[in-house]
């Protein structure tokens, strides 16, 4: 098996996580895909840290989990202030960005 | 001695400066603080008089550089003085005369609540006008010339609660800036032509220039003289310009101001000399204003206004005599100081009848008043003498001088403007015998004005009377001074030069027409109003008297051919700037609007919308990337 | 683990990663369907969360233990936790609807999802990498050592940040979430008085299953003449109408018992002869005769 196919799976995954931003309403839907687009980024980091003998991809992917996680927090405390005051998580509702 | 022309020049200016800038505080003593001042200047004239008068004809000039006011490279501006012969004329005339209409005024205006201001401008105009005169380039003549237009305007709208003088200073003040256009083109000529601006430079070498180019300064010279001296065609304003208090009409309006424009081409003589063209059209346009004016002051029954329209007939007795060249400055020069004096002796003689009769104007509710002021009837008598060309009074000497020169000129040409002239000096006597007969002679016609006063006609205060007494000596003894031994003629040879014409007449023959028809103007005017008694109201008239009432509808034609086309020009522009210009702005305006008012549908506001256009994007970059690999 | 080492350092994938590869690669993207695909936020989770751990073994074949390791603790286990946390929290009953709202949102996000995926994989494809290096070399002295010597010398500074950032985050979202109380908390008495004074039910509601032979909360009590009391029931339970309901013969007997009490005690049941009315739709006929309490 040639390791690119790690790459075609992150490739695949991260246009399902894309297809998932765009597709659905529910917020926290939206970041779980967000989160998959992530996971997808790293699987490509992890192979590419292999196919270069070295450990700076995993350096990058361990940094990308960090910065998810504290991404989740924050977003996640946004998703529950937006939800007490609109007493909803669509994303379609929070649609004053506009005239 | 070159010291005080700036004294001379600083003395009126500081004192309007103190006037205007004291304040109330000098209410009491400002009109004694102005009269005063200008009596240095005119002691300072009488000083620097004698000292050139101990030099050689030809080195009779003091000049004195003040300071360097534009220096730019090839720009040099200075602000100089030139102190010659013609200067010293025009600085004795303008002091002399401002003096004694500056005491005149302290009678005049004592009622006046604003009587400080009014000393104030009367400063302002002096000093201005001798900047005017003493200015040793054509720069400092243009400041000097405005600031006695804007002295002028200030003066004539002094009474500025009536909307006449209001509207009559406005009107002088915008027909004058025609004529300043007229000088600042000319000036910029000299510049380019010449390099310089001052009259050394200018006048010096006047006749390397092409003639094409002298004759445009010329021109341009004349069009700022008409301006300022009321010439046709910009006549109009100075009719107008007698809303204006009556000493601010003998001494801006008659003896002084007005001939700057005969000063300005005495001055550049030797541009118009080596310009045949622009001194033709010089003499035409005197030749025109002449009868102009003197139709004019036959038809008015306002006293100042046919004074007025004696003024302007005067100066362009001078206008024209300065056309003629070397043969006329000399005489244009004598008949405007003779002038200066016996006008604004009339003047300050009418100032003095309104005092005495409560402001009126009208010369058909005057009558008999010789017996009610007598002093006032003597000096207006001398003065009337005198322009009409009374033999061996001052009017006599300039103006037969003048229209000897004419007839000097020679040909058919000179018989024209001889015979033109002759018929003025006909009109003149005319008109202002009409003047005096309406109002010393014959019974009194005087009625009650709108508040029931009847008018109590009575002699002026001794500080009126002075000067009037003072012009009238002027105007009778000045013309015999002047001639005696051609005093005069060899006092400004040196500056304006002289040529004697050929003329196909005699000098004597001359005098003696010109008496002549100065007799039969006298008489003509007798027949009509002194035989029987003058009508209180005027009769109707004939077609050429009711046109010269109306200024022979100078201003039905300015607004005929500048008012009217004007309007329908701006009307235009107007229509233009909203149809065309505003369209293309708001047509611009709107197409943005409307294109932004599409776009924004792309806008929803939904977040997963903003997010396909990401993705879309991040998906074009992919394939440019690709794109650019492959390639 | 020996044997995981032995793998990655390998040159060329071993028979059994590419095994392991052909197995879980397409779960994975089954996991990844299903995420987006899943009516319900909390299987979408749990699809997220089974591709995670995937992924996590995948980084386990790659040589990443470290990672792998990272991806199990951290991310299956906190960071999916907390998305359930939040999901709870904000009402985890609600099917979202699928059907799309917004114009042509689907057809454009197929096209930008369906160019992406082609694009990349094309891109990939091009790049055509063949042979790779392994990491037995770089996994020599150890993955966690190897990942630690890169991340205190040459990443200290990244680290550090990536620190701040963290401490940032977790203070953003206390604040966030963090609601200030504007006005004084209520005593005992104070709350007492209100209750009162608004004219609400003072005693505790009426338990579910009173007079029925059943004893779950989602039954509703019965009332002396056999019919169903809304009130016995919890108002989440009725919202959402999963109240079960009372069989009609239980009802019936219940009427017959208090008929029989009656006779007995000399008195008339008014609702003898409604009882047999009663049946199995009792939920429906909810009003309740409480005035007709017998005496």
């Amino acid at each position: 098996m040639s390791p690119e196919n790690y790459l075609y799976l992150a490739a695949l995954l991260f246009t399902l996580g894309a297809c998932g931003v765009l597709l659905r309403r529910n917020a926290i839907v939206v970041f779980m895909s967000i989160e998959l687009m992530l996971n997808a980024a790293n699987l490509a980091l992890v192979a590419f840290s292999r196919m270069h003998g070295n450990l700076d991809g995993q350096i990058m992917a361990f940094f990308v989990m960090v910065v998810a996680a504290a991404e989740v927090v924050v977003g996640l405390a946004i998703i529950v202030m937006v939800y007490r005051a609109r007493h909803s998580a669509s994303v379609d509702d929070a649609s004053l960005m506009k005239l | 001695m070159e010291s005080l022309i700036g004294l001379l020049v600083g003395a009126p200016l500081f004192g309007a400066a103190v006037l205007l800038l004291g304040g109330r505080r000098l209410d009491r003593v400002g009109h004694w603080l102005a009269t005063g001042l200008a009596a240095v200047s005119f002691v300072l004239a009488v000083v620097l008089f004698f000292d050139l008068l101990e030099k050689e004809g030809e080195d009779r000039a003091l000049h004195q550089h003040l300071f360097s006011w534009v220096p730019v490279a090839d720009f040099q501006a200075d602000v100089a003085f030139q102190l010659d012969q013609l200067s010293m004329t025009f600085v004795l005339l303008i002091t002399s005369v401002g003096t004694l209409i500056h005491l005149y005024s302290v009678g005049y205006m004592e009622h006046d609540e604003r009587r400080r201001r009014f000393f104030a401008y009367l400063n302002l105009f002096l000093g201005a006008m001798l900047l005017l005169v003493l200015a040793d380039n054509y720069l400092l003549l243009y400041v000097g010339w405005e600031g006695v237009g804007l002295a002028s305007f200030l003066l004539i709208g002094f009474w500025q609660h009536k909307p006449t003088a209001a509207t009559a200073a406005k009107k002088a003040f915008v027909v004058n800036r025609v004529g300043d256009v007229g000088l600042a083109i000319a000036i910029l000529l000299m510049f380019t032509t010449f390099g310089s601006f001052a009259f050394e430079p200018v006048l010096g070498s006047a006749t390397e220039a092409s003639e094409a180019t002298l004759t445009g300064i010329g021109l341009m010279l004349l069009l700022a003289a008409c301006g300022k001296s009321a010439q046709v065609p910009l006549q109009s304003w100075l009719g107008d310009a007698m809303e204006g208090p009556t000493p601010v009409s003998a001494l801006i309006h008659a003896a002084t101001m007005v001939t700057a424009g005969v000063y300005l081409i005495t001055r550049s003589g030797a541009i118009f000399n080596a310009a045949p063209d622009a001194q033709t059209v010089v003499v035409v346009v005197g030749a025109v204003t002449l009868l102009f004016g003197a139709i004019v002051g036959c038809a008015k029954d306002d006293i100042k206004k046919a004074l007025a329209g004696s003024t302007m007939s005067q100066i362009g007795y001078m206008m024209l005599a300065t056309g003629l060249g070397p043969i006329g400055y000399v005489f244009a020069i004598m008949h405007l100081v003779t002038h200066g004096f016996f006008k604004a002796g009339l003047f300050l003689g009418a100032g003095s009848v309104m005092h005495g009769m409560n402001d009126e104007v009208d010369m058909r509710r005057y009558g008999g008043l010789r017996k009610h002021m007598p002093i006032t009837f003597v000096t207006f008598g001398l003065a009337y003498l005198a322009i009409i060309g009374f033999p061996y009074l001052s009017g006599f000497f300039s103006k037969d001088e003048i229209i000897y020169a004419g007839f000097s000129k020679g040909g058919t040409e000179g018989w024209i403007l001889g015979g033109v002239m002759l018929l003025g000096a006909a009109l003149t006597a005319y008109y202002m015998t009409r003047i005096m007969l309406m109002t010393f002679f014959g019974e009194k016609r005087w009625q009650p004005d709108a508040n029931g006063h009847e008018p109590h006609p009575h002699e002026s205060p001794l500080s009126m009377t002075i000067p009037m007494i003072v012009l009238a000596f002027g105007s009778v003894f000045a013309g015999f001074l002047f001639d005696s031994g051609e005093a005069f003629v060899h006092w400004l040879e040196p500056v304006t030069g002289l040529e004697h014409g050929d003329s196909p007449v005699s000098h004597g023959t001359v005098g003696l027409a010109a008496t002549g028809v100065m007799l039969l103007g006298v008489a003509g005017a007798w027949w009509q109003y002194g035989r029987r008694p003058v009508p209180a109201v005027a009769p109707t008239g004939g077609l050429l008297t009711r046109a010269a009432r109306r200024d022979l509808l100078q201003d039905d034609f300015n607004h005929a051919a500048f008012v009217t086309p004007g309007n329908y020009l701006t009307r235009g522009l107007v229509y233009l700037d909203h149809k065309l210009v505003d369209g293309v702005v708001n047509g611009t305006a709107a197409s943005f609007g409307g294109l932004s008012g599409r776009l924004r549908r792309i806008q929803n506001g939904f977040a997963r919308s903003y997010a396909v256009s990401m993705f879309g994007g991040a998906a074009l970059l992919v394939a440019a990337t690709l794109l650019m690999r492959a390639v | 683990m020996s044997g995981l080492a032995a793998l990655a350092a390998e040159t060329s994938t071993s028979t059994g990663e590419a095994v392991q590869f052909w197995l879980l690669g397409p779960l994975a993207v089954a996991g990844g369907i299903g995420t987006i695909m899943m009516r319900r936020a909390v299987y979408s989770a749990l699809c997220l969360a089974g591709t995670m751990v995937i992924l996590a073994l995948f980084y386990l074949a790659n040589g990443a233990y470290f990672l792998g390791m990272v991806q199990i603790v951290v991310y299956t286990g906190a960071v999916m936790m907390l998305f359930l946390f939040v999901l709870m929290l904000i009402g985890v009953s609600a099917a979202d609807s699928l059907k799309e709202t917004l114009l042509g949102q689907r057809w454009l996000a197929a096209g930008c999802g369906l160019g992406l995926g082609i694009l990349l994989i094309a891109g990939i494809g091009q790049a055509s990498v063949g042979s790779f290096t392994g990491l037995s070399e770089a996994n020599a002295g150890g993955n966690v050592q190897g990942l630690a010597s890169l991340l205190f010398t040459r990443y200290v500074v990244a680290f550090e940040v990536t620190g701040i950032l963290l401490t940032i985050a977790a203070v953003g979202a206390t604040l966030l979430t963090h609601r200030e109380r504007i006005d004084r908390t209520k005593s005992q008495r104070e709350q007492a008085e209100e209750r009162v004074r608004s004219g609400k039910q003072l005693p505790p509601l009426p338990a579910p299953g009173v007079y029925a032979r059943h004893n779950a909360v989602d039954l509703p009590g019965l009332l002396p003449d056999g019919t169903p009391s809304e009130l016995t029931v919890n108002s989440t339970l009725r919202s959402r109408g999963q109240v079960r309901e009372v069989h009609g013969q239980a009802v019936r007997d219940v009427a017959a018992l208090e008929g029989r009490t009656a006779r007995y005690h000399g008195q008339r049941y008014v609702n003898e002869k409604a009882a047999p009315g009663v049946n199995g739709s009792a939920v429906d006929e909810a009003e309740a005769p409480a005035e007709e309490d017998p005496k």
